[in-house]
């Protein structure tokens, strides 16, 4: 069985609203192109697509079907779609090519948050019993996860501004980011919180946007790229959808998803925590060391485009290898309330 | 060339009542709510919880052993919402919290009604408000109040009561209907925008993909088959040939035409992709393939950027088409 690797990488612009459709053609059209100009790839080339969106946050019923559009699906394609980040997306397609039935697949993310009211749309995700008919949004959930860890001792409002300005100042080098700019943690901790206990700089900007992720079996992609990102490591985890029954400030999702992806060793971690709460617990949680360099891009409180930053994590660790920066990496996705569901990539660049 | 123009875009509101039928456990607890009362249950490590789960989290077992506990508990954790979004539990500003109901072990979220950050704090006691006429729904928990207030605290303005459902003969509840509503801005793609500004004239523009030369109305952002962008506009005619048809015979909700009547592919001449369309002005059993048909087009202070400006096509009672003229485009 071949081993699988990353050789291309692209995202849109990530803006606060674009006018386009909910259904990402227009983010697509100019993302793909740029993935297939890097890795001198076209349409024929593809043997397996997949892609990550949500109709809810479109608004629109089979909205994957109109993005479809934008990679052009005659002849017919081999083509599937996940109803979550597109990081399990790729989880798909790094199977499509380990059965040894394809050779190649490009993975797409999508959503245009703005649409709607998004920390409102996001509550449809909860149980739908006993949990989603209260409306709760997702910036509330966050608020009770982040004030059980502050009132438990287990991080401070200062750890939580750091992990924003540390965001926000590398995202200032990524010319797709949302946010970014060079704060003090003071002036940060000087601002009003806005949802008690968080404030603003501690949560992820709400985002429209698009990336993509080109895979290919290890010898084809020695052929496309000189360092491909090969994936040693690919698991996912799962926590009760009972929020109240959970133990929310750990993620025992990641540490069990973590171990079974062996991440020692790693120099480099992409996290995806859309609250800076978020990324001590996963940080905890992997046990990643202060050697441990968490982010370059920003991450996602620089730039968070629903159902494509959990993709576009993987993406960023990936390029590091590509060109060369690091030798392993790690790259997280997480999908659900208060971290429900996550997932961990270790790529490493194999000679 | 063509000029950007802002693209259309209009608010859309979808709405669904969501019906769920219940498994044992939660149809007990949504009847003991009608009840005014709350029900857990213990998992194999004795431990209750509250709201009911069905399977027991490490053996993952079938639970069975239900427990009253109180409608009084402790705030374990909290956050504030300073504006509401519609359907929460109270409509002005409140806490969530995660709630340990004194008996329970594990925590309920729901709504604290308090009027600011200073009366609300981890530990504090709070107790159930019902709703005035529970249905069995987890709404039939209004919100919590601090559990020493008074009855003289006013009710908090709170979001409209989700429907009562049909209940078994003995009065167990059986489902829940959650309606959800929600409201976007749906925004139409530039080529798409053209398209409905030309209809407001009157006009039908369609797009050529600049790789495989086909002609679509409506037009697309990226043709399907080569992925790229469309963008050479074609003035297209308001007449064509029925491909294909059904004849609608069922009533279905929001029908506004009675049954039977004929939807039909409609090709436009110089198009290359049918769109719907409705065939009257003649009897549902003579529309046939390759019916040469033209717009009908409704009074022109009725029109706007919609196809709704055609009311339907209508045979033009020229020969037919022949088959092999549009067998590709079926």
């Amino acid at each position: 069985m071949s081993n699988v690797a990353v050789v291309g990488f692209a995202q849109a612009p990530n803006v606060r609203n674009t006018q386009g459709t909910t259904n990402g053609v227009e983010m697509l059209v100019p993302t793909l192109a740029e993935a297939f100009e890097q890795t001198g790839l076209s349409k024929s080339d593809i043997g397996f697509w997949c892609s990550g969106s949500s109709d809810y946050l479109a608004g629109r019923a089979f909205s994957f079907i109109s993005a479809v559009d934008a990679i052009g699906a005659f002849p017919p394609i081999n083509e599937s779609h996940v109803e979550m980040d597109a990081a399990w997306a790729l989880y798909e397609a790094w199977v499509k090519i380990l059965t040894g039935e394809v050779d190649t697949a490009l993975v797409y993310g999508f959503g245009k948050s703005s649409a709607g009211t998004l920390r409102r749309v996001l509550s449809l995700q909860l149980d739908p019993y006993v949990a989603g008919p209260l409306w709760p949004d997702s910036i509330s959930i966050a608020g009770l996860q982040a004030r059980l860890g502050l009132e438990s001792g287990r991080w401070t409002e200062e750890a939580m501004a750091e992990v924003a300005a540390r965001s926000l100042a590398d995202a200032t080098t990524n010319d797709r980011a949302q946010r970014s700019g060079d704060a003090e943690v003071a002036e940060l901790l000087a601002n009003p919180v806005v949802a008690d206990p968080l404030r603003a700089h501690d949560i992820a900007p709400v985002t429209d946007g698009a990336s993509v992720v080109v895979l290919a079996a290890e010898e084809r992609a020695r052929e496309i790229v000189d360092r491909p990102a090969v994936i040693t490591g690919f698991e996912h985890r799962i926590d009760s959808p009972s929020l109240g029954s959970r133990d929310l400030t750990d993620s025992p999702s990641t540490r069990a998803a973590a171990a079974a992806a062996g991440i020692d060793g790693v120099e480099l971690a992409e996290l995806h925590a859309p609250f800076t709460h978020q990324e001590l617990i996963l940080r905890e949680a992997l046990g990643l060391d202060s050697g441990v360099r968490v982010n370059p891009s920003g991450g996602a409180l620089a730039a968070n485009p629903m159902f494509a930053a959990g993709l576009t994590r993987i993406g960023e660790a990936a390029k590091q290898i590509i060109d060369g920066t690091a030798g392993k990496v790690l790259a997280h996705a997480t999908s659900g309330p208060a971290l429900q569901q996550n997932l961990v990539t270790v790529l490493e660049g194999i000679r | 060339m063509i000029t950007e123009e802002t693209p259309l875009h209009a608010p859309l509101e979808i709405g669904f009542d969501y019906t769920r039928s219940l498994g044992p456990v939660l149809a007990h607890f949504m009847t003991q709510l009608a009840n005014r009362r709350i029900t857990g249950i213990r998992g194999s490590d004795g431990r209750v919880h509250v709201p009911p789960v069905e399977y027991d989290p490490h053996t993952a077992e079938a639970l069975t052993e239900f427990v009253d506990v109180s409608d009084v508990g402790t705030v374990r954790t909290w956050s504030w919402v300073s504006h509401p979004v519609e359907g929460q539990p109270i409509q002005r500003p409140f806490a969530w919290a995660l709630i340990t109901l004194d008996g329970a072990d594990t925590a309920l979220l729901h709504a604290v009604d308090v009027d600011s950050t200073e009366q609300i704090h981890t530990g504090m006691r709070v107790r159930v408000r019902w709703a005035d006429e529970p249905v069995g729904h987890i709404t039939d928990i209004a919100y919590f109040v601090p559990a020493d207030a008074g009855e003289e605290r006013g009710d908090a303005p709170t979001p409209p009561r989700p429907p009562a459902t049909e209940r078994a003969e003995d009065g167990t509840v059986r489902t829940v209907i959650t309606p959800i509503q929600l409201d976007y801005t749906h925004s139409v793609s530039p080529e798409e925008s053209r398209y409905l500004r030309a209809l407001a004239e009157g006009r039908m523009l369609g797009q050529r993909c600049p790789e495989c030369e086909k002609v679509y109305i409506p037009p697309r952002g990226a043709c399907p088959t080569d992925g790229v962008p469309t963008t050479t506009e074609v003035e297209l005619p308001d007449t064509g040939i029925v491909t294909t048809f059904c004849i609608v015979n069922v009533p279905f909700l929001g029908q506004r035409i009675q049954p039977p009547y004929v939807t039909a592919y409609i090709l436009l001449d110089g198009a290359d992709i049918p769109f719907l369309h409705l065939v009257l002005g003649c009897e549902a059993d003579e529309v046939r393939m390759g019916m040469r048909v033209r717009a009908a087009w409704k009074p022109r202070e009725e029109w706007e950027t919609s196809l709704q400006n055609v009311s339907h096509f209508e045979p033009t009672g020229e020969p037919d088409a022949p088959y092999d003229s549009y067998a590709h485009h079926l």
